[in-house]
């Protein structure tokens, strides 16, 4: 269709620093936002996502200042989720260079937010973050629900009823990320990205799970996801995004190369 | 020493574009973010980026009388148009119930969501990085045809005249990505977030004399 699907390496950043170990051979300072996303783009990262996990309100100053130094001198979109509660937040962090901002909890919390937010500031900026888990018996038709504060609350609320809501309250994309399979290395959940993807119109991001290049494969091909999300295993240089892209390839799928 | 001025007129990420134009400037330019018709008269180039929706630009624009100041500007020094800038210079835009624009090109700004079936694989928006097809131009120079740029939205230009395509892209159907006439080139991608190619076309556009 002519349109790549992306690869999106996430960062995990607390107090302005990117913090889970990124582990570049040739990297001086592991913890430096501006350093790292540099190295993502020169490897032909399509996109950039920050996960705000700063805990104190106080300290989120910080990523501000961080998604300043980043936009600087790193040309690429860049995207901060974490803690968003307010338009204010959101039109900061745009004005620091972020292109799209993430919203999670307080999405569940007033859905409404959403609305405001995208009729603000328009919906390509805005990506809802769902965090979906399995809760049907084994023998059942599939159902997830989203999951809040780290995955430890059931709101009850079925993702994919869910992400459709939030596609008509002005969500651009939709972020998903498999509860049961987030740090496991075992793949996407193919079914659930699959149901997400034909749920809605609007652009899904895959994550939770990559262990392997071909996890990325399937999560488009299978999956039927528009981009997908990884972090350990590009922190840790056990594949390049060059090398993800070319893998792809060979595989059939669109790339920017 | 020359004088950039980026057209402040809706709630976009001017903060992107002034960085990568800052990246690529000879010191000592002056790149500015044009708020009134004054920083716009005084500029030798002018750089028009937009995001949002096409009613809440138009009457920014109004409102900040900047209308006529980026008209004048367009017809007389070198012009860049992005995204929303782009779309504004058409005559109309299909947008928020339909909103009449700047009328610089013929033609109108259409949504992609009628030609979209669901389970067809396409989304909307269009978001990522799409190629673009190009003609001869002198902002082309140095960026082979058929590079990708970054792209979000959710209307396309449908320029009545043909001459005017200076690049095309495929998504949902052919549609005319870059538009150009005399010193205005507008471009429905991201050059400020679309990595080695966008940066190229930013530096050829401030180095570009406004001729074809």
């Amino acid at each position: 269709m002519g349109l790549a699907k992306r690869i999106i390496p996430c960062l995990d950043v607390d107090g302005g620093r990117v913090v889970k170990g990124v582990k570049f051979v040739d990297i001086r300072d592991a913890g430096d936002p501006v350093e790292i996303a540099r190295r993502y783009d020169q490897e032909g990262a399509d996109e950039i996502t920050f996960l705000d996990i700063t805990a104190s309100h106080h300290d989120r100053d910080t990523t501000v200042h961080m998604v300043e130094a980043v936009a600087e001198q790193v040309f690429i979109p860049l995207t901060v989720g974490g803690g968003i509660r307010t338009v204010e937040n959101i039109r900061t962090l745009l004005c620091a260079g972020a292109d799209k901002v993430g919203i999670n909890t307080a999405a569940v919390a007033n859905p409404e937010f959403v609305r405001e937010a995208s009729d603000t500031v328009g919906n390509q900026c805005i990506v809802v973050a769902i965090d979906a888990k399995q809760i049907s018996a084994p023998d059942a038709p599939s159902r997830w629900d989203i999951f809040t504060h780290g995955g430890r609350k059931d709101t009850g609320i079925d993702a994919l009823e869910w992400a459709q809501k939030m596609e008509a309250y002005g969500a651009g994309e939709i972020l998903l990320t498999s509860m049961d399979r987030d740090g496991t290395r075992e793949g996407f959940d193919l079914e659930l990205t699959r149901a997400m993807s034909d749920a809605v119109g609007i652009p899904v991001i895959a994550s939770g799970g990559v262990g392997n290049l071909q996890h990325l494969v399937d999560g488009v091909t299978e999956g039927g996801a528009d981009a997908v999300l990884a972090a350990s295993i590009f922190h840790f240089q056990e594949y390049t995004i060059g090398e993800a892209k070319q893998y792809m390839q060979q595989n059939g799928i669109e790339v920017r190369l | 020493m020359q004088t950039v001025a980026i057209v402040d007129f809706s709630f976009g990420n001017l903060r992107s574009v002034h960085n990568a134009l800052r990246s690529l400037a000879e010191p000592g330019t002056d790149i500015r973010i044009a708020t009134e018709p004054a920083d716009i008269e005084q500029a030798d180039r002018i750089v028009f980026p937009g995001q949002g929706a096409a009613r809440h630009c138009m009457l920014a624009l109004r409102q900040k009388s900047l209308a006529d100041a980026v008209l004048d500007a367009a017809q007389s020094r070198p012009f860049l148009g992005i995204c929303m800038g782009m779309q504004v210079l058409m005559e109309y835009s299909e947008e928020n119930d339909g909103v009449d624009c700047l009328g610089l090109f013929s033609g109108r700004v259409q949504a992609f969501a009628p030609h979209v079936e669901r389970g067809s694989g396409f989304k909307i928006p269009h978001m990522g990085w799409s190629r673009i097809e190009q003609t001869p131009h002198p902002l082309w120079e140095n960026i082979l045809d058929q590079s990708r740029f970054y792209f979000v939205h959710s209307y396309y230009t449908a320029p009545r005249d043909e001459e005017a395509i200076a690049g095309r892209t495929d998504y949902v159907l052919p549609f005319a990505s870059v538009i150009a006439k005399d010193q205005v080139f507008a471009m429905q991608s991201h050059p400020e977030k679309s990595g080695e190619h966008g940066l190229t076309l930013l530096r050829n556009f401030l180095n570009w004399d406004g001729q074809c």
